[in-house]
């Protein structure tokens, strides 16, 4: 997919002849060469999960959160350039309380999203802004149930039932696929990404990974918040066991 | 004729309609002490328009996060205000989601800069506020008037309770009330400003937080009795009264 866009490609207010504006293609690449971040919709709420790269020996475990809280009811897990990603957040966050100060009540997800594609679509429209390099999933439950949105450095966005993006994003489409998400609860939906996420990870290119989970469900009283630690060890166990059993083979 | 004021200038007659000159719709006291497993709170449900005890059933003490729990006197719609200013407080400090809340002492501060601010603005929020909590076992108990005076102690109580109230309280109050004790005290208290505060009304609220949570009662009235001989036959012996 990738070909050489020269002269076309120095401005995000340029198209090319065939149609394309190459800066913000650039910019999705930026989101393709992060961690996996992955979210999916079950019966009763949202789950996301991070596989967070880590950098160096040296970090400590539970810093560097990709998944934030933007109100009580929804949370966004961001793929790409992290500084890029906490100015999307600080957006997001202003727009849920501006939207709760005007109207009484907590910003629909589907609104929330909206506004959110709006701010990073409005980064390409002019030439002394770049893109935002980072791909969203914002996740949240408001009255309408459970809702899953992606929003990418175009500002596209859209509903989904599991998205993914980032390094591993086609295999984990792929795992994603397989399950009945109809049928799953998050506890389950939980382990599932778990093992997933350990599943589409890269031994070879990257060593070490930590686990970031959140989930907005009926059991979390449809707030959005980090899956509880006894969960989330649980789910790494099962993640790993069936990575053994897959190895045994 | 231009005005020589600059626009947001708070003097002038332009700037006198955005501030506060005097409280529309009050509330009277809110008493407060501590006691073996937190605090307990008490006011009643009135909102006096001027001398028209107008609103009986406005609740003026409210669990602020998970640790504290406020109470008002003065100006309703100043209360209300306030606890939008809180509630952005705590959603902020809970979007952290890193197990830790703010607890009664932060509040309480936050509480005082706020007042304080407004009050050296002169556009102040008129309420007093009595703010208690408990978070790791540690109890707090304190209070903040409309021009930003702060202190805690062991029991509080605002307006008339002050007069009313607190020496009651600084009789009886002890470390380590039990909660029938703790209850049994308020209502003491409440039921002298009942008799004596005009713009008390009877209906209560008690509340109590400790470390499981706050619970707030089902509003109440207190017994009251008026048939002390002493006050039999007022009039008598008064020239001119009938």
């Amino acid at each position: 997919m990738s070909s050489i866009g020269t002269g076309y490609d120095l401005s995000v207010t340029t198209f090319s002849p065939d149609g394309r504006v190459f800066q913000i293609e650039y910019a999705a690449k930026a989101v393709d060469n992060s961690g996996t971040v992955i979210g999916i919709k079950c019966k009763d709420g949202i789950v996301m999960g991070v596989e967070k790269l880590i950098a160096s020996k040296m970090m400590l475990p539970g810093s560097n959160r990709r998944i934030h809280s933007v109100h009580r009811h929804s949370g966004m897990a961001v793929a790409g350039l992290a500084a890029d990603g906490r100015q999307i957040v600080a957006r997001a966050k202003s727009e849920a309380t501006n939207y709760q100060s005007v109207y009484g009540e907590p910003i629909p997800v589907k609104e929330l999203a909206e506004r959110v594609a709006s701010y990073v679509h409005l980064c390409t429209l002019y030439w002394w802004l770049r893109p935002f390099g980072c791909g969203i999933i914002l996740g949240g439950y408001d009255r309408d149930g459970p809702q899953l949105y992606m929003v990418e450095p175009s500002g596209i966005s859209y509903r989904y039932f599991g998205a993914a993006i980032g390094k591993g994003k086609q295999a984990a489409k792929t795992e994603i696929e397989k399950l009945n998400l109809s049928e799953m609860t998050c506890r389950e939906g939980v382990i599932e990404v778990a093992k997933i996420i350990y599943k589409i990870h890269d031994e070879a290119k990257d060593k070490a990974f930590e686990l970031e989970m959140s989930w907005a469900c009926d059991e979390s009283k449809q707030q959005h918040q980090k899956v509880p630690d006894d969960l989330l060890e649980e789910a790494k166990a099962a993640a790993r066991t069936a990575l053994e059993e897959m190895d045994a083979d | 004729m231009a005005s020589k004021q600059p626009e947001n200038s708070l003097l002038g007659p332009e700037a006198d309609s955005q501030r506060t000159l005097y409280p529309n719709v009050t509330g009277t006291s809110v008493v407060a002490l501590k006691y073996k497993d937190g605090i307990l709170m008490a006011a009643d449900m009135g909102g006096s328009y001027g001398s028209t005890l107008r609103y009986k059933n406005v609740e003026r003490m409210k669990a602020i996060g998970k640790h504290s729990l406020l109470g008002a006197s003065g100006e309703i719609s100043d209360f209300q205000e306030i606890l939008r200013y809180l509630d952005d407080l705590i959603l902020y400090d809970n979007m952290w989601d890193d197990g830790n809340s703010l607890g009664p002492k932060e509040v309480h501060n936050y509480l005082t800069r706020l007042m304080y601010n407004r009050r050296n603005k002169f556009n102040p929020l008129w309420n007093s506020l009595v703010l208690g909590g408990i978070k790791n076992g540690e109890k707090y108990l304190g209070t903040v008037s409309m021009i930003g005076v702060n202190f805690e102690d062991d029991h509080v109580a605002t307006g008339f309770g002050n007069h009313l109230a607190r020496p009651i309280l600084r009789q009886e109050w002890h470390e380590n009330l039990s909660f029938e004790d703790g209850v049994r005290l308020l209502e003491k208290c409440m039921r002298v400003l009942l008799y004596r505060d005009r713009s008390a009304i009877n209906k209560l609220q008690i509340a109590k937080i400790t470390e499981e949570g706050m619970t707030i009662s089902q509003p109440y009235s207190l017994k009251t009795y008026w048939e002390f001989s002493a006050f039999e036959n007022p009039t008598q012996g008064a020239v001119g009264s009938w």
